[in-house]
């Protein structure tokens, strides 16, 4: 077993509406070994970004909390930690890219200057020696003339080249990880195709762990190791990427596999999964998927927890249907 | 025109010959001036009862052409015929008349609904302009559409804003649905929306379809998705049609290279099948900046000197199969 990086355990983040605290992301535990793409899967309002945010201590100050749980991140708990040694280890050791690079772009600053901003904060170098990396950098990521694009602004750059951008800064430092929260989900395919590629390629060079935030269950199996399907902020099947596509054993994964037209074969019915995510205000005390189950059983009252599956030590499974957990109850 | 056949089934084709539209862009006092060469002489059919697919990436011009056939924007040359009417030349009332049997169905459909209408008042609101029935038959049509799409008949007094993105999309679908068009305009009409929802509208895109005899052209960027819909399939790049045929064939031999990086691009929900795309590196070009010759030879892998000078027509390769393409002369 290689070295961990990231180690979280029983993350519990919490949003205050009207009054009484309600939480997005609940029992959240999963660890991310060195050079390992763990991809976290899930629908609109499955708590896959505030956990993103809650791994960063981002979330917003008022009106959000971490609850309970850990973070370690090389040896330390980042949660309670000073912002100062936060803001530390944001964009050095831990790095982030997300959907929409624009927006986490500055459009004021060339993109020379941007990157080298961050060599020159967290390295201690000089304006000259960051630029010279900063050109390096965008070469790596193969920016076309990186040497005149240099001195371009964010607005004269393709959606695509603006993630390579992000992705050229995220690396500045030669990050341990590299959270990545819906890279490519504004890119057009072929754009996307490449930069995937793109994100492997430096991933196995820069020997990075990525945590891989995806709704996209077909990205998820070009670019993952290890998959968790995320459902009303709880990971509800966590596998490595070959067993969850061959052997989906939780209902929702599975049901999320047979919605999806796919274009590599004919799909003659599809079989959408009825109703809608609940409210984080309206989580019922079972399983949280139950009321939108094929296989709902009185069983399912109880809230499940996620087990091994079977003699399995790595496919894991929160459902009392598919694995009994009668001694969990 | 004369003999235009009675029954619906061979009633309502839409023809559309050489369309193109041009944007100008800039000028006097906002920059450069620019011809954007959004839609090139675009020509398809779509037989009464048939779905078509648009497909392309971001600024192919699939868009444009949609808008284009319901002169939402005023095309520049070309004819589009529907049920045997030429629509560029039809008077303002025969336009009336005709965008009753032709509808569209936008992707966002918050932007797309008054905001402080009832929903009863946006479905009721076509039947009134188009007088079509008494108070009491309109308000009995719009119940029967808005159960025909699966939301309760208490839906009909609320806002847009208490609807989920799922729920909107059924009721845009409705109001599409209750002037009883032969020939929907649909333009990425599930790309907004997660997996789980995305399945439930389009299988009740597919049931609606079926009941009420309708045609489609089904705008997406989602080859998944159209190959579920369409049977047809016309693949555009930079504002042509590339190549055109039955959806399975072009999707499981592909002629043309920008089909086949398309289809390659497009992510798999299977780890075996992972993409190798590192070697195409190319952007898309402006469209307001085409390449001469053949507008993908600055990506194609095969490019041929001829490719650069002259544009390739697109012609038969194979019965009901054409492609732009010098490799097929």
């Amino acid at each position: 077993m290689s070295e961990t990086i990231l180690d979280v355990r029983g993350l519990q983040s919490e949003f205050r509406i009207g009054g009484r605290w309600y939480p997005a992301v609940r029992d959240f535990s999963l660890a991310v070994a060195a050079n390992e793409t763990v991809a976290l899967v899930g629908e609109s309002g499955s708590g896959k970004s505030v956990t993103a945010l809650s791994i960063l201590n981002l979330l917003p100050a008022v009106g959000a909390r971490i609850a309970k749980g850990s973070v370690r991140f090389g040896g330390e708990d980042l949660v309670g930690l000073p912002e100062k040694a936060l803001a530390r280890l944001r964009g050095d050791s831990i790095a982030m890219i997300f959907q929409e690079p624009m927006t986490s772009l500055n459009p004021t600053m060339t993109v020379g200057d941007q990157i080298a901003e961050v060599i020159q904060i967290h390295r201690g170098a000089t304006r000259t020696a960051a630029l010279a990396e900063a050109l390096r950098l965008l070469e790596e990521v193969r920016i076309p003339a990186a040497r005149q694009r240099l001195h371009d602004y964010p607005h004269q750059f393709s959606g695509g080249m603006r993630q390579r951008v992000m992705i050229a800064m995220a690396l500045a430092c030669r990050p341990k990880l590299l959270l990545a929260d819906e890279p490519t989900t504004a890119l057009d395919v072929t754009i996307q195709a490449q930069v995937l590629a793109l994100l492997n390629e430096l991933k196995e060079s820069y020997g990075m762990s990525v945590l891989f935030i995806t709704h996209n269950l077909g990205v998820v199996a070009q670019t993952a190791d290890r998959v968790a399907v995320m459902y009303a902020g709880e990971i509800v099947e966590c596998a490595p990427v070959d067993e969850i596509f061959a052997r989906p054993t939780h209902p929702y994964t599975e049901a999320l596999l047979k919605a999806m037209p796919r274009v590599d074969r004919d799909t003659e019915a599809l079989e959408p999964i009825p109703g809608q995510v609940p409210a984080i205000t309206r989580m019922p005390a079972g399983c949280a998927f139950a009321p939108r189950c094929p296989l709902r059983a009185p069983q399912c009252e109880r809230h499940p927890e996620l087990l091994p599956l079977g003699p399995s030590a790595t496919h894991h499974l929160r459902c009392r249907v598919r694995a009994p957990q009668e001694s969990a109850a | 025109m004369s003999d235009r056949p009675m029954d619906r089934q061979g009633s309502g084709a839409l023809v559309v010959r050489d369309l193109t539209k041009h944007f100008k862009l800039g000028g006097l006092l906002s920059g450069k001036r620019q011809l954007i060469r959004a839609v090139t002489e675009v020509s398809f059919e779509v037989p009464a009862g048939h779905s078509i697919g648009l497909v392309g990436e971001s600024g192919c011009g699939k868009s444009t052409v949609s808008r284009a056939i319901l002169r939402l924007v005023e095309p520049d040359s070309g004819e589009v015929v529907f049920d045997g009417i030429d629509l560029r030349r039809a008077s303002r009332t025969a336009m009336r008349k005709l965008r009753q049997r032709l509808q569209f169905i936008f992707q966002d459909p918050y932007s797309s609904l008054n905001t402080r209408r009832t929903i009863r008042q946006t479905l009721e609101e076509p039947l009134r302009v188009h007088r079509l029935g008494s108070k009491a038959e309109i308000r009995d049509k719009a119940e029967q559409v808005l159960a025909e799409v699966g939301l309760p008949p208490e839906s009909l007094q609320r806002y847009p804003h208490e609807f989920s993105g799922g729920q909107r999309q059924r009721i845009g679908i409705a109001r599409a649905l209750v002037l009883n068009p032969e020939l929907v305009i649909a333009d990425e009409p599930v790309s907004a929306l997660d997996v789980s929802v995305q399945a439930q509208i389009l299988t009740l895109l597919d049931r609606l379809r079926e009941k009420h005899r309708l045609s489609f052209l089904f705008v997406s960027h989602d080859l998944g998705v159209v190959r579920h819909f369409c049977s047809r399939v016309c693949v555009m790049y930079l504002g042509r049609i590339v190549e055109t045929g039955p959806t399975r064939d072009v999707l499981d031999k592909p002629a043309h290279p920008y089909t086949q990086l398309l289809r390659d691009s497009s992510p798999v929900p299977d780890p075996g099948h992972r993409l190798t795309l590192a070697k195409h590196d190319g952007e898309i070009p402006s469209p307001a900046n085409p390449p001469a010759g053949c507008p993908f030879h600055t990506r194609c892998p095969h490019k041929l000197p001829v490719c650069t000078d002259r544009l390739p027509p697109l012609k038969e390769i194979a019965p009901g199969r054409s492609a732009a393409c010098h490799l097929f002369e």
